[in-house]
């Protein structure tokens, strides 16, 4: 038997089919988080059940890839049983999708979700009137909490040996997006009481929140706290954990000799192991972490409101804040976030973009080197540099690639308290494809640098890179740890160190060549793992794309900050 | 085509209750339609972002913001 999930986005579809199903959807209070749909096998009162969850959609009336999918899988495949997941607490809007299901002669089983919200507002919903006069079950769910989930599977599996009996016509042309809409509006007049409404602190949020100065108070506030917790819970890990992990390497590869060849290997491969934990645990997981639960308060889309008429000075609406602000943690999970923009063009440009950000890797290298051996006023400089670069890049962007989306379209949903299972599993969630897809690449290179390593065939790569080098006034052997750098970003730090043979920077490398260097590490390819998930996002061709932007940014970048530095230093 | 009292949903006031008549953009109409915005629905402007930011408004229920560019091609009467 198969039933398949559908509903408007953010109407709690994927909380169902997490629910039932275990953690294996990303769910957000913020609307796109499905984008592929997903499909898990359930025991429902005896029998297993292929259950799928559908990516959110508005109406069979296909406009993107992700409708069209949707209108293509209920029409194609064997769906036993369709169950609409409403939300009660809109009802008039959810039942304009309710009412184009009834037209597919399907078996069809209606949801009302977050019943509990609906209660809040006050709403009394008559659910057997409902049910009389669409013909088909209505039940009440609350699936953030599991209530209802298990009367509403069971009565999906009767139904599913019936014929579906409905059909009821309203007198309508069910096929009408117009006509459906007021025809929903009428049922959810008739059907929907309005009763005394419990104000509370949600309610008057806003007040603050999207207040046109306040807001913008709170918002750095929320960020910087943001910040300061991730980052702390970062550093707070990554020292005693780098510790134990490089006791451990000496441990595994002391034994078989560190200027063997297999030693070597062995060495360059736990490194990457390594390099993984070392970016998932201190960076991924915390921000990961905060994330969700800014995601599910509701907070995110307030942030795409505020910042949506900033954004469109370089090129891309409010929604594609998100990925800048997680890229100062790490680039990876803003990359992914790129997921939540509609328009393939605003994803491609929010990627691009944001990996120019200088995540907390980068951040080390500008400490270690312009803030330790240059001073504070330089390194706050370069960051103020690096924004301005982002924003000049984004408007020579949109000039190539225009402005296509009509702009801000953007549901703003209540304030939620998240539950932690949900931000933990979502955060595990992604984690999970983190360590499947970039993982195993970052040790493989990491394994396949330490061989070219031992053959001294590494020093090639100071040679490839001279043309860079040169341009940019740098040493010759600076060009190795700029390829160490694509795996991770410190990297370049610690084998600029091994390069030059002194850790002392400043003697070997005049003001003006240490702050070049930085601006290019800043701005240039993105690590490893970052390239992983591009490819993922957004293909091979887009990930050779950014990256070949980035080496273009980063040599303009880091030509004009020679120049600037070269006067001033 | 568009009655004259009609005006752009971006020049109605704060607190404003309007009625929605019309799109002037076929790709923002297309949309609009797709989230379920249709003529003859009611609005009221919440609030405005400042510095040409998006505005928010309340329709059937549920709030949305809706970036100038948006609100520029809705066109909407006193409702």
């Amino acid at each position: 038997m198969k039933f398949a999930l559908i509903g408007r986005p953010n109407c709690g579809k994927s909380t169902l089919f997490n629910q039932v199903a275990g953690y294996k959807a990303e769910t957000g209070n913020f609307h796109g988080t499905t984008v592929t749909f997903l499909e898990s096998k359930v025991r429902v009162a005896g029998e297993v059940v292929e259950l799928v969850d559908l990516p959110g959609t508005y109406t069979l009336e296909a406009s993107n890839p992700a409708e069209l999918e949707v209108a293509r899988y209920l029409t194609r495949r064997d769906v036993d049983v369709i169950i609409n997941v409403a939300d009660a607490s809109h009802l008039s809007q959810s039942l304009e999708l309710t009412l184009e299901l009834l037209a597919v002669r399907r078996p069809l089983v209606v949801a009302l979700n977050m019943m509990d919200e609906a209660a809040r507002l006050g709403l009394r919903i008559n659910g057997p009137g409902l049910e009389k006069i669409l013909g088909v079950p209505v039940l009440p769910l609350v699936a953030s909490k599991g209530r209802g989930v298990r009367s509403l599977f069971v009565t999906a599996s009767q139904k599913a040996h019936c014929e579906p009996d409905y059909l009821r016509r309203f007198g309508i042309d069910l096929s009408d997006g117009l006509m459906r809409h007021r025809a929903a509006e009428k049922l959810a007049g008739e059907f929907v009481a309005q009763g005394e409404r419990r104000l509370n602190w949600r309610d008057r949020l806003d007040d603050l929140l999207l207040h046109p100065f306040w807001g913008y108070a709170a918002l750095l506030v929320i960020l910087l706290g943001f910040f300061t917790v991730v980052y702390g819970v970062g550093r707070l890990i990554e020292p005693p954990l780098l510790t134990i992990l490089d006791k451990l390497a000496i441990a595994l590869v002391g034994p078989i000799g560190l200027k063997s060849f297999l030693g070597t290997v062995l060495n360059g491969t736990v490194q990457g192991i390594t390099a993984g934990i070392a970016i998932v645990l201190p960076y991924l997981l915390p921000f990961l972490l905060g994330l969700g639960l800014l995601e599910d308060i509701g907070y995110l889309p307030r942030v795409a409101f505020l910042m949506d008429a900033l954004m469109h000075r370089i090129g891309l609406h409010g929604k594609a804040i998100v990925p800048f602000i997680l890229g100062y943690g790490c680039n990876v999970p803003a990359v992914m976030s790129t997921r939540t923009l509609e328009e393939p063009r605003d994803r491609w440009m929010a990627a691009a973009l944001a990996t120019l950000v200088p995540c907390a890797a980068r951040l080390s290298v500008v400490f270690g080197l312009v803030a330790f051996y240059l001073g504070p006023l330089p390194a706050l400089f370069l960051y103020l540099f690096n924004l301005f670069v982002i924003a000049l890049t984004g408007r020579i962007l949109t000039r190539l690639l225009p402005e296509d989306s009509p702009g801000l379209i953007l549901e703003m949903p209540p304030y939620r308290v998240p539950t932690l299972k949900t931000v933990f599993g979502k955060a595990w969630f992604r984690i999970r494809e983190f360590v499947i897809e970039a993982w195993p690449v970052l040790i493989a290179g990491s394994a396949v640098l330490a061989a070219l390593n031992y053959f001294n065939v590494a020093g090639i790569f100071n040679l490839l890179v001279r043309p860079i080098t040169w341009i940019l006034g740098l040493p010759y052997a600076t060009g190795l740890p700029l390829i160490f750098g694509i795996l991770r970003k410190e990297l370049s730090l610690v084998m600029l160190g091994q390069a030059l043979g002194t850790m002392d920077f400043g003697a070997v490398m005049t003001h003006v060549q240490l702050f070049t260097f930085t601006v290019f590490v800043v701005f240039y390819v993105p690590c490893l793992a970052t390239l992983m998930v591009l490819r993922r996002e957004l293909g091979t061709k887009g990930m050779l794309w950014i990256t070949g932007l980035t080496v273009v940014v980063a040599l303009v970048a880091a030509l004009a900050a020679r120049g600037v530095a070269t006067v001033v230093f | 085509m568009l009655r004259e009292a009609s005006m752009r949903l971006v020049d109605a006031k704060l607190g404003d209750v309007v009625r929605v008549v019309g799109f002037t953009g076929r790709k923002v109409k297309a949309k609009l339609l797709l989230v379920g915005l249709y003529p003859g629905d009611r609005l009221q402007v919440l609030r405005e972002a400042p510095l040409g930011g998006p505005l928010l408004v309340a329709v059937g229920g549920r709030q949305m913001a809706l970036g100038r560019g948006v609100a520029e091609k809705i066109m909407v009467e006193a409702g």
